[in-house]
């Protein structure tokens, strides 16, 4: 069921469940997670607090504490399979094959040891070479970030940094080892606008020039137009839609995805237009409902007969082979009422064509 | 030189029937530092010379990014700091020199929404403590009572009034949010300044909260001044926009004027920075990329203070402080090279 | 950097300076007459009055402050004419009880505190410190209970407690050391370490104790931050991010608190001195109390609050240099 074709795969995710114990009863952070990922191309993973997104990146890195958590599933780095593997090959690979930046650079950077230090301790744990190499290394990558005056910058402490220089320096401290894989988690979210322009532009220069593959953590959907080439929806732990850019955007049929595009402001409508909120709260993952986990806030959940939302879960099924929807409706119910609510948002009289084209299976 | 005459009012204030008017207002933090003895060395000049009006059932969105002053602003329009300078005028009363205890009777009519629905809050009150304490503090007697009223208000944001009792950990982001916003009505405030009120919160939360403001700004002929740094959720909500830079106001217009014909180069450069929910536009647009960081404001660059940043600037920028003009009726900004009228284009058809 | 020590510097010695003149104050502001004190029973009028006189007591407070600071710089006199004998610098007074200058007391009294104190410290910290990490990486596990337990235990008992029962056990129970007490190193070394060991485990248990806790917390909040999580998304070893990221910015709080402790210790270890019958700092303050001897009480309190002084300054530079952002204040 994975989108591309998991033979040009770089990241290859099957069936991911993680969940923890806690003094509330067992909460199912993932609950069957599968995307994949290749060279060169950008996958955003689109989520509100509690949609299991990141914890989704920690178990590709293996930073999900094995001890406490369990983990199921399949998760293939280049063909390499990471979840039954040794935890130190899994930490060979980290900062190396795989790399990870966080959503506060300021906390995730140590404060107490130099940006140099920091930099040259990420190149010395993965290649063996003195640190006067190391630090070259690390100059030119700040370089490459661009960080104006790097030889200085070298010696600063994180906090004599503002925020956009010290995430370029977590982003150069991740793509020192030339990784090929590079996991965003939040990237821009505490940084003002201008500097998110600079970031999200320098991410797609690194993209060109290194073919890294780049996994997108975010809840903000104008970054993921901005940045992305294929989206990955989660809700509850599970994914509840996932396509390409365009589908998401013009062509989305998870009563979810259309409620979150609802709930963002448009700078393009014309008459401001009110928003439409979905209704209701991110569910508790404790004792997730046996049927559709969106089916509290879901207000077409009527539309379906029998009590289908309530009871059963419905599969990912495929709209076109590269467009897939978790939902109980019939294609042509969703797409009437994409049709309907899409033509509100962007206040314009012509909304998207979704009906006759080819390539789609009837349920 | 600037348009200004120090006597007389800023060029921004036109309108006769301002609820709360600024008149090149500033607050400046005195800065310690350096070598043995902490002497004060100069002022961190987080607000300087803002000037702008609100007429009743307005909103005025305030953007900026970090360090810009919008949230010092808020507070000293409100007189929670005390402002080193200019005039604050809340219906026609000046207002800029009063004690805290002579401001107690305008706290009815003032109020303030914060960003941090979880500090904001204080974790040992009940909620119908934290909503009656206005009452309280006012000396205010409902007929019905001080709980019917606060059951009313609870109500009236979307909380259930059964959870009068309740503590503020037993809701979740966006009901502390819905909360602070109770306290804020109780008492029918004429104005409220919102500072961040949605930033926390989760985008389909966000939207919730933003359409309660506006119903409640409805129904109650509300006036609100909207600080943010979301441009979207600002234009979305505003009627007029004031766009800042560090501690002054680079831009004051109408929203839409502010999106589609932005005239001080700084505005534009936020605007075309904001990532559209739309690939086809993004993939279409050109972006103005600022370069550099934010300057100092303890020493800000002189003459303009955007110019370090400023793709077009020159060396007048640098010499001269740009003066408020009028690019169009009720369209202000500072600036000696401002960019052309044009729309922007904002979607693809 | 340099010029937060040079403030700190100058307000350590503006402390001092204000610590000293409060205390000298205090003890003028004492219903009890020095003078008076000077001699025992067989003290008739005029004899208190030559001792007042000969001490300089009938000269205002501010001369007698005045005279004692140039003492302890220059040494001074005291009396004058016959009767009048000198007093080295640095001169803490004369101890007219015991016939002996306050500096000679402090002197031979203040290594065994020093000793006792220097011991338990490294007893303390090396335990206490790697108990607490060991803790800290087995949270919830039977090691953390166990550790916490006996750690509760342990600072719970008074010192005074745990020494009686060392004692009652270990000399007089089982014979295992004996009562010699306190014997100089350079006498018999193998003396002078049973002498010391009870002493030492006596104090250092319940501060282990105390640090054991403290340094648990501190771990687990460190261990909880985002740039661990960083650390080891770099790959790093678990060892490292915990032995270099983790120790380093956990460990700021209780350098501190253990800098601390120890100033306050080094002015006298009064409780622990007493039952293991050391003469040590904590002794003579306390005899000298109950012997209403003023000057050595004036020196031993100057001294004890002077450690503590100059311990802050230490701790507070130290901490600039384990956490750059300490030095913009």
């Amino acid at each position: 069921m994975s989108v591309a074709a998991a033979t040009e795969a770089f990241l290859d995710v099957r069936n991911l469940k993680v969940s923890f114990p806690t003094e509330d009863g067992v909460v199912s952070a993932v609950d069957g997670v599968d995307f994949s990922v290749r060279k060169g191309r950008t996958l955003a993973i689109v989520g509100e607090s509690g949609s299991g997104k990141s914890v989704t990146a920690q178990a590709i890195m293996g930073l999900v504490n094995r001890k406490t958590a369990s983990l199921s599933g399949e998760v293939f780095l280049d063909g390499e399979e990471l979840v039954t593997a040794r935890p130190e090959q899994v930490r060979s690979l980290r900062g190396k094959r795989m790399a990870m930046i966080f959503q506060d650079p300021l906390s995730s950077l140590h404060p107490f040891y130099s940006i140099g230090k920091q930099l040259v301790e990420a190149v010395r744990v993965h290649q063996d070479v003195s640190k006067d190499v190391a630090l070259k290394q690390a100059r030119e990558m700040l370089d490459r970030v661009g960080i104006p005056s790097p030889d200085r910058r070298l010696k600063d402490y994180p906090h004599n940094l503002s925020g956009g220089m010290r995430q370029r320096v977590m982003i150069a401290m991740a793509l020192l080892n030339s990784p090929e894989l590079l996991i965003a988690d939040e990237p821009t979210t505490a940084l003002d606008v201008t500097v998110q322009a600079q970031i999200i532009d320098l991410l797609r220069d690194l993209q060109k020039e290194f073919g890294t593959a780049i996994v997108l953590i975010t809840h903000d959907l104008g970054v993921v137009a901005d940045l992305a080439d294929d989206v990955v929806v989660m809700y509850g732990g599970r994914i509840v839609e996932r396509g390409a850019i365009d589908d998401i955007y013009y062509r989305p049929e998870m009563p979810y995805t259309l409620g979150l595009l609802g709930s963002v402001p448009r700078m393009s409508a014309g008459e401001t237009s009110r928003l439409e909120p979905i209704p209701g709260q991110p569910p508790s993952l404790i004792n997730l409902p046996k049927g559709c986990v969106f089916r509290p806030r879901c207000p077409y959940h009527e539309l379906v007969p029998g009590n289908r939302c309530d009871d059963e879960r419905p599969d990912l099924l495929a709209v076109t082979p590269d467009h897939a929807v978790r939902c109980h409706l019939e294609p042509g119910q969703r797409r009437e009422i994409a049709t309907e609510r899409l033509g509100a948002y962007s206040g314009q009289a012509n909304a998207p064509a979704t009906t006759g084209t080819a390539g789609m299976e009837e349920k | 030189m600037t348009a200004v005459d120090e006597s007389g009012t800023s060029e921004v204030l036109r309108r006769e029937d301002a609820l709360l008017r600024v008149d090149r207002v500033q607050k400046y933090f005195p800065v310690t530092g350096g070598g043995v003895l902490k002497r004060h060395v100069g002022d961190v000049k987080a607000v300087e010379k803002i000037s702008f009006d609100i007429v009743p059932g307005e909103t005025l969105g305030i953007v900026g990014e970090s360090g810009c002053g919008k949230s010092t602003a808020g507070r000293t329009v409100m007189k929670l700091l005390d402002p080193t300078g200019g005039k604050i005028e809340f219906e026609g009363r000046d207002i800029t020199h009063l004690s805290r205890k002579e401001m107690v009777p305008l706290r009815r009519e003032m109020q303030m929404i914060f960003q941090d629905p979880y500090s904001s809050l204080n974790p040992r009150h009940t909620v119908g403590a934290i909503i009656s304490a206005p009452f309280k503090v006012q000396g205010v007697k409902p007929a019905r009572g001080v709980q019917a009223e606060v059951q009313d208000i609870m109500a009236r944001v979307g909380l259930n009034p059964e959870h009068i009792n309740r503590y503020p950990n037993e809701f979740s982001g966006g009901q502390r949010q819905r909360i602070g916003i109770a306290r804020a009505i109780a008492l029918r405030p004429k104005l409220i300044v919102c500072d961040e009120p949605v930033s926390a919160l989760d985008v389909s939360i966000q939207a919730q909260v933003v359409n309660l403001l506006e119903d409640l700004q409805d129904e109650f002929q509300l006036a609100y001044i909207f600080i943010a740094h979301d441009l979207s959720v600002v234009r979305h909500i505003s009627d007029r926009i004031a766009v800042m830079y560090l501690g002054r106001i680079m831009e004051i217009a109408d929203s839409e004027k502010i999106y589609e014909s932005p005239r001080h180069p700084y505005t534009h450069a936020l605007t075309s920075a904001v990532p559209l929910p739309d690939p086809k536009a993004e993939r279409a647009r050109e972006r103005i990329l600022l370069e550099g960081d934010l300057p100092s404001p303890i020493d800000p660059p002189s003459g303009c203070v955007f110019r370090t940043r400023c793709p077009k600037a020159q060396q007048r920028c640098a010499d001269e402080v740009p003066e408020v003009r009028e690019f169009a009726p009720g369209h202000f900004g500072a600036c000696h090279f401002p960019e052309e009228k044009h729309l922007i284009p904002v979607s693809v058809a | 950097m340099g010029a937060y020590i040079v403030r700190r510097v100058i307000a350590m010695i503006l402390m001092l300076i204000a610590m000293s003149m409060i205390v000298f104050l205090l003890f003028a502001a004492l219903p009890a007459d020095p003078a008076r004190l000077t001699c025992g029973q067989r003290c008739t009028p005029q004899v208190v009055e030559a001792n007042r006189v000969r001490l300089g007591l009938d000269k205002p407070i501010y001369e007698q402050y005045a005279t004692f600071v140039k003492g302890i710089f220059t040494g001074r006199t005291y009396g004058s004419g016959t009767a009048s004998f000198d007093c080295a610098a640095p001169c803490l007074g004369y101890s007219f009880e015991r016939g002996e200058e306050v500096t000679d007391l402090v002197a031979t009294h203040f290594p065994i505190t020093l000793q006792l104190v220097l011991g338990a410290f490294v007893f303390w910290i090396v335990v206490g410190v790697s108990v607490g990490i060991i803790a800290a990486l087995r949270r919830g596990k039977w090691q953390d209970r166990l550790i916490m337990g006996l750690s509760l235990v342990g600072y719970s008992f008074p010192t005074f407690f745990i020494g009686l029962l060392f004692i009652f056990f270990i000399q007089i129970r089982w014979g295992l050391i004996g009562f010699d007490g306190y014997v100089p190193f350079v006498e018999d070394p193998t003396g002078w370490f049973t002498g010391l060991l009870l002493p030492w485990i006596t104090l250092a248990l319940v501060y282990a104790a105390f640090y054991a806790r403290l340094t648990r917390n501190q771990m687990l909040e460190t261990l909880g931050e985002d740039y661990i999580r960083t650390a080891r998304s770099k790959g790093l070893p678990e060892r490292t991010v915990i032995g270099k990221h983790g120790l380093r910015a956990g460990l700021t709080p209780i350098v501190t608190a253990a800098g601390l402790d120890l100033s306050l210790l080094l002015g006298g270890v009064v409780i622990t001195e007493a039952v293991f019958n050391l003469p040590g700092l904590g002794r003579l303050s306390v005899d000298s109390v109950l012997q209403a001897d003023l000057p050595v009480i004036t020196a031993t309190v100057l001294i004890a609050a002077g450690f503590v002084i100059v311990a802050n300054l230490i701790v507070d530079i130290l901490y600039a240099v384990i956490d750059p952002r300490v030095r913009l204040v």
